[in-house]
């Protein structure tokens, strides 16, 4: 990471020759008590490098499920996950933990950050993976916090910032280990109008000018509305949107198309 | 994962934890409690039995040899007579001193004296002893008042009776039976069980207790502990005499061990049964602190943390909350008991014994490692269902 490019070789929303995610025909099945709950059914979806997709859809349509399948946080039922060329529905638990920590940075809807902690050190956290210096871990961190414009608030714990600070200092410690892939959950959904408005320009600035290929699920038609493409999701069937909102081609008709 | 990895991680959230204690104080502080009063009880128990192990067994020499007619348990079931003590006199081994062979046949009577503050009566030795007693006893100081003398109704009272029963400060009489006996001195004999005896001339006494020449036990200081075997043997082997011979502390051990094991038994009783309670706090605790922080976890598992730093994390927490406990429990022990001065019926002599308690650093030891104990069980179902618990519903939680 150079200090003129901290977050990585920079890429606009052209680049498009590799995939970022291959999803192939994945299900995912949950169960209450002994009933089988199919959430996602033969599933397929491609992410280009540097792409920007927002992926909107009812509540307990799969969003959250098919981004959680992609961050590596859970598994398939059936199908295949392939994120930056590494087929992850294979790997361990513990392969995908380390997997995880350094290839996906995570922006959740409530920052979740450590609220004994300071920014600086929530922003540290994913770092203690690594084997980086202490003083390289200082450097990660002072450009990541100076990405989001929050070099001042370093020292301050999470409960003395705003809501969009707290953010903020969510997406620089997503940052901070510099993944290929950012991977949003809701990301505005717990802020005003113009926090999320905010939010949303550093997470554009960060697709365009620092080339971080970002799947972002959301409720909200004016935060997909900033993404380079929109995915619907219901009834386990994806379909690209228009920024109109409306529903415009099935996008996985019939099993084993991709987008 | 590699090494390093690990103990950053391990590191990395049991620091988060541990700062985060504060915020969790509330609940925190009724496990450490419950670790405290089960360490804090089981120390102040055992320093008990340490307390009276100590005295009973405190001036106990490895070349002093007890000498009981054979088949007795303790001076009060014993009885030697003149011949007995000759064969001593002359037996292989036995160490000189200025005035002869170390030999002081003791003559060793119980009488009833009212414990201090409790205001019922209990057991007191009253031992005869004559001037081999004291060679044999170099400890012993007059620290107050004086010596008896030969031959009158004198006595002197050992520090820690004169500090538990009633009446015997130097200037008391005390009445038994018909004699009157005048207490002149009060003496010390660094330690040990003597201390809780009065003491008086031997033949004042066998002629007060219509004992003619007889003894119950002699003391006999040996040149060297080397010396006990042959001593013993030619004992055994005299037929003149049937007499048996112990190390003094060997004889003082088996003296302490009943009461220092009922001691022992009932204060594990109950130390085992408040430590359960102590565990289900920790329990408690435990599980609110993972409760509290369930999104915080599955967040840094999230970013890549494994499941293995998780419980290492957890246990470490409350392992530290025992660590708490052990030393707010064996403080408030050592500052309550430590040095406690009580008096009790030493079962092989049906005599008291004072003694003061003493909160040793192996029950301090033995205390903390109960008390890492109770963390470790608190700590490990808490820490596996924190481990076990799935990131993503964690992370759903608000």
């Amino acid at each position: 990471m150079s200090e003129a490019d901290p977050a990585g070789t920079a890429a606009g929303n052209g680049a498009a020759a590799e995939a970022m995610v291959d999803v192939r025909g994945v299900s995912r099945t949950f169960h209450r008590g002994r009933t089988p709950v199919p959430v996602l059914r033969d599933l397929s979806l491609r992410m280009e490098k540097g792409e920007f997709l927002a992926l909107m859809g009812p509540s307990g349509s799969g969003k959250s499920t098919l981004l959680n399948l992609i961050a590596g946080l859970d598994r398939p039922t059936g199908g295949e996950v392939i994120v930056g060329g590494s087929a992850i529905h294979r790997l361990s638990e513990r392969k995908l933990a380390g997997w995880r920590a350094r290839n996906v940075g995570f922006v959740f809807q409530f920052s979740n950050l450590l609220g004994a902690l300071s920014a600086e050190r929530n922003v540290a956290v994913p770092l203690l993976l690594t084997s980086f210096s202490a003083r390289e871990r200082r450097r990660r961190v002072d450009i990541a916090l100076e990405i989001v414009g929050l070099s001042a608030r370093g020292k301050h714990r999470p409960r003395e910032l705003s809501g969009g600070e707290q953010q903020r200092v969510g997406i620089a410690r997503a940052l901070v280990n510099d993944p290929a892939l950012l991977v949003c959950d809701e990301p505005t959904g717990d802020l005003d109008r113009t926090t999320s408005a905010e939010i949303l320009d550093l997470l554009v600035a960060l697709n365009r000018d620092h080339g971080k290929t970002i799947l972002m699920v959301t409720h909200d038609p004016v935060a997909a509305e900033r993404a380079s493409r929109t995915l619907h999701l219901e009834d386990g069937r994806l379909a690209e949107c228009g920024h109109d909102g409306t529903i415009e081609v099935p996008v996985h008709e019939p099993a084993g198309a991709a987008v | 994962m590699r090494l390093g990895s690990f103990i950053r991680q391990c590191q990395a959230v049991t620091r988060y934890n541990l700062e985060t204690i504060w915020e969790r104080r509330a609940v925190s502080v009724v496990a450490i409690f419950g670790i405290a009063g089960v360490v804090g009880v089981m120390v102040a128990v055992l320093s008990m039995a340490a307390g009276f192990r100590a005295v009973v067994t405190g001036q106990a020499r490895d070349d002093v040899a007890v000498v009981l007619r054979s088949g007795a348990t303790g001076a009060s079931d014993s009885i030697l007579n003149h011949q007995d003590i000759q064969v001593l006199w002359e037996a292989p081994g036995v160490a000189r001193g200025p005035d002869g062979p170390l030999v002081s046949p003791e003559l060793f009577v119980i009488i009833d004296r009212k414990k201090i503050g409790a205001g019922t009566d209990a057991n007191v030795p009253l031992r005869g002893v004559e001037a081999a007693g004291f060679a044999l006893r170099e400890q012993f100081e007059i620290v107050e008042g004086r010596n008896f003398e030969p031959g009158r109704n004198e006595v002197i009272v050992g520090d820690g009776a004169a500090g538990a029963f009633e009446g015997l400060q130097v200037g008391d009489r005390i009445d038994v039976g018909r004699a009157s006996w005048e207490v002149v001195g009060r003496f010390t004999t660094g330690g040990g069980v003597a201390e809780s005896e009065i003491w008086t001339d031997n033949r004042i006494l066998q002629q007060m207790y219509q004992r003619g020449n007889s003894w119950n036990v002699a003391l006999v200081r040996l040149r060297d502990a080397e010396a006990f075997e042959g001593f013993e043997a030619a004992l055994t082997d005299d037929p003149r005499v049937s007499l048996g011979a112990q190390r003094q502390t060997t004889h003082m051990a088996a003296q302490s061990e009943p009461i220092e094991v009922f001691i022992s038994v009932v204060g594990w009783i109950i130390v085992v049964m408040m430590s359960a309670g102590a565990v289900f706090a920790a329990l408690n605790t435990m599980y609110a602190a993972v409760s509290s922080r369930s999104r915080e976890i599955a967040t840094l598992r999230a970013l890549g943390f494994s499941r293995l730093p998780v419980v290492v994390s957890v246990m470490i927490e409350s392992l530290v909350f025992g660590l708490i406990g052990a030393a707010a429990g064996g403080a408030a022990s050592w500052f309550l008991f430590d040095g406690f001065r009580a008096a009790t019926i030493n079962w092989a002599s049906f005599s008291q014994v004072a003694f003061a308690f003493q909160v040793t650093p192996e029950l301090l030891v033995q205390g903390t490692t109960l008390a890492l104990v109770i963390g470790a069980i608190g700590g490990f179902l808490p820490a596996v269902g924190a481990a076990r618990r799935s990131v993503v519903g964690a992370l759903r939680e608000q």
